[in-house]
């Protein structure tokens, strides 16, 4: 049997994770689910996708690092796009979320992410059309890795960026005085607010986060399958999927669900092939609600 | 004049399918606050049942009973309906959020069933030859499309009729009580889950009624029309409309769609072929920054919520 289709998985459930922490975030401290968080992939790709063609018409050649299908420019305008897309998430939550939130109807919220989701992806349409983007348009030579598994020099620097941003996320979350201050408010709002918490912050740096992994993992995204104004919509499922069945609240939760998710949808193409591949995220999240709708680490239900 | 006449009578049938969609969503948000991200999955769902059962035997698909065209409209209620309650069943006891996630998840798995089980749905190009009320009249237009009119608008008219009263009705103050204090219905021992999954059930029935009466007046359907801006647009009528207000969410249904033809007509009409599909996606984008503003700047919609006591009582 051709172990090449769990590799695949994983590449997928890698960017399905870096995506779900920005949504189990959100879920946790803003308490509501953003369906408007797939758009902020799109849009940080897009972004990327500008910045990036922007600086090699400046400064000329395609700059790719190594072996990889992707170089400097790529790399520089991903961290302006992660900038840019924290502070897209940081206008909607200024111009919407913020007032609904005074209201204290967290389904309302839910509903406006979901206006506001159809009216971004529109924006995406209009501004570049349905039609495909690439990154590069260079074909990768995989190499064998033993097993039947090959790689491409690009999956095996997502699989290891990936892991570098999981890191650095939970010892940001469990050692820094803003990630403290995140898991007082994801827990107790209240208490965190009459205890000195500055729940403000807080809100700007989830949405920061969130929208910087978004962008992270659009990249990877566009990167590996292609740059389409649907990607993050497509997506959405997993995500939500994903953050379930982590915990909501629980960063490697956010990203082991998303391997699972990977892998599965992975592993169902090989048995009943592409069709239903979308359906995977469902039957996960339908059986976490009904077995253990807490998710595997902890979270509230 | 007649054209006009002809056009007229297809635009309102249009809407008031759209409309009964809205009185099922008015159900589920306006009187029960659920929100159910996968209105269009339940409309597709009537749509392609009541499809089955009533088109004539097909060779190489699944169903063509060839069975009358009210039997179609009764078991897309009763199909919608009993997949509602079995969703309802397994997300209502648990965060509120989740009941959208998973319905946005149905919609997805229905679209993808519908697309990819041809030997039942016809794949991408959908079922054909569903038999059309009043289909003799065709060659008429005025005609066909003025009975099937009276149809439709009386279809709307029973289900507004019972569902005023329904609201008024002692299960309909407990939909609202559970809505606004949970705690104290739960107090008076009203099971609140059991409320919320009978409220869910019904709207996503009348969703479903509405897929199979819009499904037996085009005659065709495909999986194209059951995507997630149907969703959005029903929701943007409700709000638009009133939640809360079953003739808000008439209005709603009637303005939003008026809105919808006449902004495709002028694009059709004034932008130039090449650019028709990113202007199509503008229209999207101000109906999602129309719902948004509204939700923000007037949550209540054009007619707002009735207050309603009993219907003994004018409150």
């Amino acid at each position: 049997m051709n172990l090449q289709f769990i590799a695949d998985g994983l590449i997928m459930g890698a960017l399905i994770g870096l995506g779900a922490i920005g949504v189990t975030l959100t879920y946790s401290i803003l308490r509501f689910a953003n369906f408007a968080h797939g758009e902020f992939l799109a849009w940080g790709t897009y972004f990327t996708l500008a910045l990036a063609s922007g600086f090699g018409a400046m400064f000329g050649g395609s700059g790719t690092i190594g072996a990889l299908s992707f170089g400097w420019p790529v790399l520089l305008a991903g961290l302006l796009a992660a900038v840019l897309t924290g502070l897209l998430a940081l206008v909607l939550d200024r111009i919407l979320f913020a007032k609904l939130r005074e209201r204290g109807n967290a389904i309302v919220m839910v509903m406006a992410s979901f206006g506001a989701s159809m009216a971004l992806r529109s924006l995406l349409e209009f501004l570049f059309t349905s039609e495909p983007a690439y990154f590069s348009r260079d074909i990768q030579i995989a190499s064998p890795l033993g097993l039947g598994i090959r790689l491409t020099p690009d999956q095996v620097f997502l699989l290891g960026f990936t892991l570098v941003i999981v890191i650095v996320m939970e010892r940001f979350m469990a050692l820094s005085p803003t990630g403290r201050a995140m898991r007082a408010v994801s827990e107790n709002p209240v208490l965190a607010r009459v205890s000195g918490v500055d729940v403000d912050h807080v809100i700007r740096a989830t949405w920061m986060i969130g929208g910087a992994l978004a962008c992270a993992a659009g990249v990877m995204l566009g990167i590996t399958v292609q740059i389409r104004p649907f990607m993050g919509f497509d997506l959405l499922l997993p995500l939500f999927a994903a953050a379930i069945l982590g915990g909501i609240g629980s960063v490697p939760g956010a990203v082991i669900g998303g391997l699972i998710v990977g892998v599965a949808e992975a592993s169902a193409v090989q048995i009943v092939g592409a069709d239903y591949r979308a359906a995977i995220a469902f039957l996960i999240l339908i059986a976490v609600l009904l077995v253990k709708p807490s998710g595997l680490f902890g979270g509230r239900s | 004049m007649l054209d006009i006449l002809a056009y007229a009578a297809f635009f309102l049938v249009t809407a008031l399918t759209y409309g009964i969609i809205c009185l099922g969503l008015n159900v589920q948000w306006g009187q029960t606050g659920l929100f159910n991200v996968g209105v269009a999955g339940f409309v597709a769902i009537g749509a392609y049942v009541s499809a089955l059962l009533t088109t004539p035997e097909t060779a190489g698909r699944f169903g063509g009973l060839g069975l009358p065209v009210w039997f179609g409209w009764i078991a897309a209620m009763v199909v919608s309906g009993a997949a509602a309650a079995l969703i309802g069943a397994i997300t209502l006891r648990l965060r509120a959020d989740y009941l959208a996630i998973t319905t946005f998840g149905i919609a997805i798995a229905i679209q993808l069933v519908a697309l990819n089980a041809e030997t039942v749905t016809g794949g991408p190009f959908g079922i054909g030859f569903i038999p059309r009320a009043f289909g003799g009249l065709e060659d008429r237009p005025i005609i066909f499309n003025l009975a099937n009119l009276a149809l439709v608008g009386a279809v709307t008219a029973l289900l507004y009729y019972a569902l005023e009263r329904l609201v008024r009705s002692p299960w309909g103050r407990v939909l609202r009580a559970i809505r606004e204090d949970e705690a104290a219905a739960l107090s008076l021992g009203k099971n609140a889950n059991l409320f919320r999954i009978q409220a869910f059930a019904l709207g996503s029935a009348i969703m479903g009624l509405a897929g199979a009466v819009q499904a037996h007046f085009i005659g065709f359907i495909a999986p194209e029309n059951y995507i997630s801006t149907l969703t959005f647009q029903v929701w943007a009528m409700l709000i638009i409309g009133g939640s809360g207000n079953n003739r808000g969410a008439l209005l709603g249904a009637v303005l939003v769609w008026g809105l919808w033809s006449v902004t495709g007509a002028m694009l059709a009409a004034f932008v130039p072929g090449e650019y028709q599909a990113r202007a199509a996606a503008l229209q999207i984008v101000l109906i999602g920054v129309a719902l948004a503003a509204l939700l923000v700047l007037r949550p209540r919609g054009l007619l707002g919520e009735e207050k309603m006591i009993s219907r003994f009582l004018k409150g």
